[in-house]
């Protein structure tokens, strides 16, 4: 896909994401925003996916362990051809393939049963290993949140996957700078996190979360890295593409009224 | 003589006896020397992860595993694992990866390390998992047989071993062993006492002396908590009409709390349980411990008597 085909993919996972969450009344629109464009690169661009084999044993991992963020996921593989538009309708649904967070039993295309923070690097890295030992090619990638840093267990991970050196372990880092309470900066400053990173031994890029090109280049970049793991520090905007959810705490886990739905689809280009 | 063995022994043993499957990977959270997996990790370290001193990235390293067609024994010290409750929770029993955990150094019978290392609750938190078999097994050949199952199981484990050495009570008699099937030790028609792990041998030494007194007394290893083997609770229940359950763990939630839960809705009948009485334990001998806790073999003829006392 070009440059503006991933673009146009993106406006319309974001139109996706603002109807999943008004339809159900609830869901996690601004993480979903902030993450898509990565997202979209890295399907629309790298992953080594089959819809028609979602459990091919040789594919890619990805691992959306900001599993709140799973309508952007959903959007996505509805794109891809994992699941069905009509599928998204079913998110937070009872019986539907679209659970509130991403879960690998229930939808075709997920890898990771998420939902609770800290968790994705850590099953990321148990996937490398096992591509490792197999003697595969595939590589894990891993969404991590900015505020899910702060759980420990992240770090426990970062030690572990460096001094394994899994060069096949490719994570991002979407920094939009806001949790559930408040700001990240009120709520727990991290000070500097690519510093972290480089500190635990990973290899580490700082990049514009929502310039499609860097975004391209920096997972091209992450392929030549293969000596250890690595990490792209993707500054983002919360709620990005929406004026009103743009860098707005309320909209971490909060759902679109029917006005607001209409104005969000005004702003992607819908026509009405 | 009777041999003395420690379970862990049996589980070290059991992972070099399925390294021939090299699905089988081994995880150490810096504990290998302790729990006994270290074995393996001589023989096999291309399949052996150390993960630090990070139990919580162990359990989803695991988990990570499993999801790729791996079968991941994973063991620490029994209170450690709970570091990883939820990890085991939300990463490992909800979308039921086979990662088998292993809890060594269990119960107050661990001994001199004191409280901090007698995990007296594992049993009962784990049970609390859907998806999740939950083992106490009670000498190493028990242990050894449970654990070479556990690649045919398909779904995740929790198994407690003890640190100390007890009786063994099993040489040459593997083929009783099974997942899930309670072992009747010995038959008796006045009280059936129902133990797991290093409380089994002190069952039996009550038994004995329950018929020197003309008590007879059945004993049965329920070596596996989860899935309780209900039918064996009731049919004791029935021959004997009074039951007692033993174990190095918390009175609240684990063996006994299963036995009472299942015999409340089939055949209810006295039952008394021996366990650790709601507090925590501290630095001492393991025999020294059991007599402590009220948990050895002249606490559980008390309690079979008292058990006989209330029959109608």
């Amino acid at each position: 896909m070009s440059i503006d085909e991933l673009e146009d993919m993106a406006r319309r996972c974001r139109v996706e994401i603002c109807r999943m969450t008004h339809r159900a009344q609830a869901g996690h629109p601004g993480g979903s925003l902030s993450e898509i464009d990565i997202l979209s690169a890295l399907y629309g661009r790298r992953l080594r996916v089959n819809p028609n084999e979602p459990n091919w044993t040789d594919r890619d991992r990805f691992i959306l362990s900001k599993g709140h963020a799973s309508p952007g996921m959903y959007a996505l593989l509805a794109e891809m051809g994992f699941i069905s538009h009509a599928d998204l309708e079913s998110y937070r649904v009872l019986g539907g393939v679209c659970q509130g967070h991403v879960d690998m039993k229930w939808c075709p295309g997920v890898d990771f049963s998420a939902g609770s923070l800290g968790m994705g690097l850590s099953f990321g890295m148990g996937c490398a290993i096992a591509a490792r030992i197999e003697g595969s090619q595939r590589n894990a990638y891993v969404m991590l949140g900015d505020g899910e840093l702060q759980e420990g267990s992240i770090w426990e991970a970062a030690m572990g996957a460096a001094h394994h050196e899994l060069g096949n372990l490719k994570v991002f880092v979407d920094r939009n700078r806001i949790q559930n309470d408040d700001f990240c900066e009120v709520q727990m400053r991290m000070f500097d996190i690519p510093a972290k990173w480089s500190a635990f031994g990973w290899a580490v890029k700082e990049i514009d979360g929502h310039n499609m090109s860097e975004i391209v280049d920096a997972i091209e970049w992450m392929d030549t890295i293969t000596d250890r793991p690595a990490v792209v520090v993707a500054n983002t905007v919360k709620g990005k593409g929406v004026s009103f959810m743009e860098n707005n705490p309320a909209f971490h886990g909060a759902a679109p009224s029917d006005e607001q739905l209409a104005q969000a689809l005004s702003e992607l280009g819908v026509t009405a | 003589m009777t041999r003395m063995a420690a379970t862990r022994d049996g589980y070290g043993q059991a992972l070099l006896d399925i390294a021939d499957d090299d699905r089988v990977v081994v995880l150490e959270a810096d504990l290998g020397k302790s729990t006994k997996s270290l074995h393996f990790r001589k023989a096999y370290p291309e399949r052996t992860v150390s993960c630090g001193i990070s139990e919580q990235n162990m359990l989803l390293v695991g988990a990570g595993l499993a999801s790729s067609g791996f079968i991941p024994f994973a063991s620490t010290f029994a209170i450690f694992t709970e570091r990883a409750f939820e990890q085991m929770r939300n990463g490992v029993a909800r979308p039921n990866l086979a990662v088998h955990l292993c809890g060594s150094h269990g119960g107050t019978h661990t001994g001199t390390d004191g409280s901090s290392a007698q995990s007296i609750e594992d049993l009962a938190i784990y049970r609390t998992l859907p998806n999740v078999v939950v083992m106490h097994p009670c000498d190493d050949v028990s242990t050894r047989e449970l654990t070479k199952q556990l690649p045919a199981l398909g779904g995740p484990s929790y198994m407690r071993t003890a640190r100390n050495k007890t009786p063994v009570l099993y040489d040459g008699r593997e083929s009783e062993i099974q997942i899930g099937k309670g072992i009747t030790l010995r038959d008796g028609t006045d009280v059936a006492i129902i133990a797991c792990g290093v409380l089994v041998s002190e069952s039996l030494a009550a038994a004995d002396a329950l018929a020197a007194e003309g008590i007879s007394a059945s004993v049965v290893d329920m070596h596996t908590i989860k899935p309780l083997d209900g039918a064996l609770v009731d049919s004791q229940a029935a021959t004997c009409g009074a039951i007692v359950t033993a174990e190095d763990h918390s009175i609240i939630g684990g063996l006994g709390g299963a036995v009472a839960e299942h015999l409340m809705s089939t055949t209810p009948v006295p039952l008394e349980r021996v366990g650790v009485p709601d507090r925590f334990g501290e630095s001492g001998q393991a025999d020294e411990m059991l007599e402590l806790m009220g948990i050895n073999a002249r606490h559980i003829v008390a309690a079979a008597k008292r058990a006989i006392l209330r029959k109608d």
